[in-house]
């Protein structure tokens, strides 16, 4: 493959950066969402997962357009934010993080959920009466046997960061070297004349991301697979 | 004084238990699979909570609906044993064993020791493996482990050789009829197979339908004719107390002395004057009405018919007062109890071949204090 642009290098770059600090951002909230659901039982318990899901199921741009209403500079939160810590997200690629966390945040919880559930609650009962309490039967018992499903959860998350383009674009526009990932700049190289050689490197460039970030994910899972199932 | 009132409900299953036993010994919980044995073991243990009631060992009370008390799980330091072992599997056998060891100095200083306990079950090969890779006995062995390690007040062992075959059970059954050489603890143990029972229980505590239906020593237990549907048809028995008289190394053969009389079982890895109780069940044992001569039967306990009881089938119940007041129960058929003219006085001579004995017969008795504190 010939030598990246500067702009596709620009690209690249954001577009791992804001799916990584989506995923530093949201798998804390999502481990401790999904724990909540998997173990715990609370009432409007079907409420809180109904509204998890609803990134999944309206269309992104709905969804930009709320955290544009909400986190724009004129927006409630968004007013706050810059009034007291000069915090402004619209625009930015914290926003970009934001979008993309908000996108992706119903994928992680889901696959963490998952593999909590798969895990039997008599082993957690078996470290309470152990006398484990709740923190040290999480960080012992109940996280390290969802490792699996935790690295799912981030990998699910970092693809989707990667491919998220409606709310992005609703929310912080589409500015070279801030806000303009790959996907960004792949569609604004479709919208201008002779832009298609420089969109079709951009697809290619994606699809190569993609599929490292798979082969990365499986090596891990192989790993994982070794350490929790393998016998001696 | 482990006393246990509860009362709870389980779906549409009701639980409603109250008993005392002894803390010095080991208590049976037994009854059919769905009595609800595991239930009061978990109530205990602080994995079922009950509607009402109160929980407590000696002077720590654990629940008590009434006071507002309900110790958490973690703050029990109750060892429970579980069916399936629960070993965490991405953690090594070492790790396994010192998961719930206490933090606390004078505690860790508590016997046994993390040797003593790898000695005994015989863990040493084992605690760099994980959990996978282990036998259903190995497991099992590292499950008690882990909860005598824990240095718990009790150990509640819920038929932590139900998983097991025959070949891994007698594996880890000598193992937990020692368990209280290593840590004077009351032990809680639920189970369904009464030879268990026999062996490891002193008091037994009958479970029926939710219900306790009898509560006291084993050998009382086993030997009472209405409790029979609850202890087993065919486990139908007696257990005999003694202490062993002499041992015949070119034999093979013990000998137990029972007041008077002589027993003889098949073992010699028994000490001489050591206490010992031997279960013999009912249709092992034979009668005759003379002395037997020219027989091949080694043990011929005389004595005197207290009852008869007939059951439905070909088969009568004969209950038989020996010279030192212990019982017996002998089952032989209708037509031999005819035939004998045999009537509750009659002194007649228990026929029990030494061959019906086995291991699995023979246990220590009820709080034995032979073993050095």
């Amino acid at each position: 493959m010939p030598e990246l642009s500067p702009e596709e290098w620009s690209a690249l770059v954001l577009s791992l950066q804001v799916g990584a600090w989506s995923v530093a951002v949201g798998m804390p909230a999502a481990v401790a969402t999904a724990w909540l659901l998997a173990r715990i039982p609370f009432p409007g318990k079907a409420l809180v997962d109904g509204l998890i899901h609803i990134p999944l199921v309206v269309p992104p741009v709905v969804v930009g357009y709320l955290l544009l209403l909400l986190l724009g500079r004129r927006g409630p939160v968004g007013a706050w934010l810059d009034a007291h810590f000069g915090i402004s997200l619209a625009f930015t690629w914290q926003g970009a993080v934001i979008a993309s966390t908000v996108m992706a945040f119903p994928l992680m919880v889901r696959a963490i959920r998952l593999s909590i559930e798969a895990i039997d609650p008599g082993l957690e009962a078996a470290a309470r009466t152990l006398g484990a309490g709740r923190i040290r039967v999480l960080a012992t018992i109940t996280l390290p046997l969802a490792a699996p499903g935790l690295l799912a959860g981030a990998v699910l998350g970092f693809a989707r960061s990667l491919g998220e383009f409606g709310a992005t674009i609703t929310f912080v526009s589409n500015i070279p070297g801030e806000t303009r990932t790959m996907p960004l700049a792949l569609y604004t190289f479709t919208q201008v004349p002779g832009g298609e050689p420089a969109a079709l490197r951009l697809m290619i460039l994606s699809l190569a991301v993609a599929f490292a970030a798979l082969a990365l994910s499986e090596l891990m899972a192989r790993r994982l697979r070794q350490r929790l199932g393998g016998g001696s | 004084m482990i006393h246990i009132d509860i009362r709870a409900r389980l779906g549409r299953f009701a639980l409603e238990a109250a008993f005392d036993v002894p803390t010095d010994g080991v208590t049976a919980l037994f009854g059919r699979s769905g009595a609800g044995k595991t239930s009061i073991l978990n109530a205990v243990a602080g994995l079922l909570q009950p509607t009402a009631g109160r929980i407590a060992i000696d002077d720590v009370t654990f629940f008590d609906s009434t006071a507002r008390i309900d110790v958490p799980i973690p703050q029990r330091r109750l060892g429970v044993v579980f069916q399936d072992g629960r070993l965490f599997p991405h953690l090594t056998v070492r790790a396994n064993l010192l998961y719930g060891a206490p933090r606390d100095p004078t505690l860790t200083a508590e016997p046994p020791s993390f040797d003593d306990v790898v000695a005994l079950l015989g863990l040493s090969p084992l605690l760099d493996r994980r959990p996978p890779g282990l036998s259903g006995g190995e497991r099992q062995r590292v499950a008690i482990g882990r909860a005598l390690l824990m240095k718990p007040q009790a150990l509640l062992m819920d038929e932590p050789l139900a998983a097991l075959d025959g070949a891994r059970k007698a594996e880890v059954l000598p193992m937990l009829a020692e368990l209280r050489a290593l840590r004077r603890v009351p032990i809680v143990y639920v189970s369904h197979q009464m030879d268990e029972v026999v062996r490891l229980a002193d008091t037994l505590v009958l479970v029926s339908d939710g219900q306790i239906a009898a509560v006291g020593p084993v050998e009382d237990l086993t030997s009472r004719i209405d409790l029979r549907p609850l202890t087993g048809r065919h486990e139908a028995g007696a257990v005999l107390r003694g202490r062993v008289a002499s041992i015949e190394p070119e034999w093979g053969l013990a000998l137990i002395e029972l007041g008077q009389q002589t027993f003889t079982v098949p073992a010699t890895d028994l000490a001489v004057g050591q206490g010992l109780r031997v279960r013999i069940r009912a249709r092992d044992v034979a009668i005759a009405v003379t002395p037997p001569s020219a027989t091949s039967v080694l043990n011929a306990l005389a004595g005197t018919i207290v009852n008869i009881a007939a059951t439905d089938g070909p088969h009568v119940d004969i209950r038989i007062s020996l010279l030192d007041g212990q019982h017996l129960w002998a089952r032989i058929t209708r037509k031999s109890a005819a035939a004998l003219r045999l009537e509750e006085g009659c002194p007649v001579y228990a026929l029990v071949k030494a061959g019906a004995i086995d291991r699995h017969s023979l246990g220590p008795p009820p709080g034995s204090e032979d073993e050095p504190a």
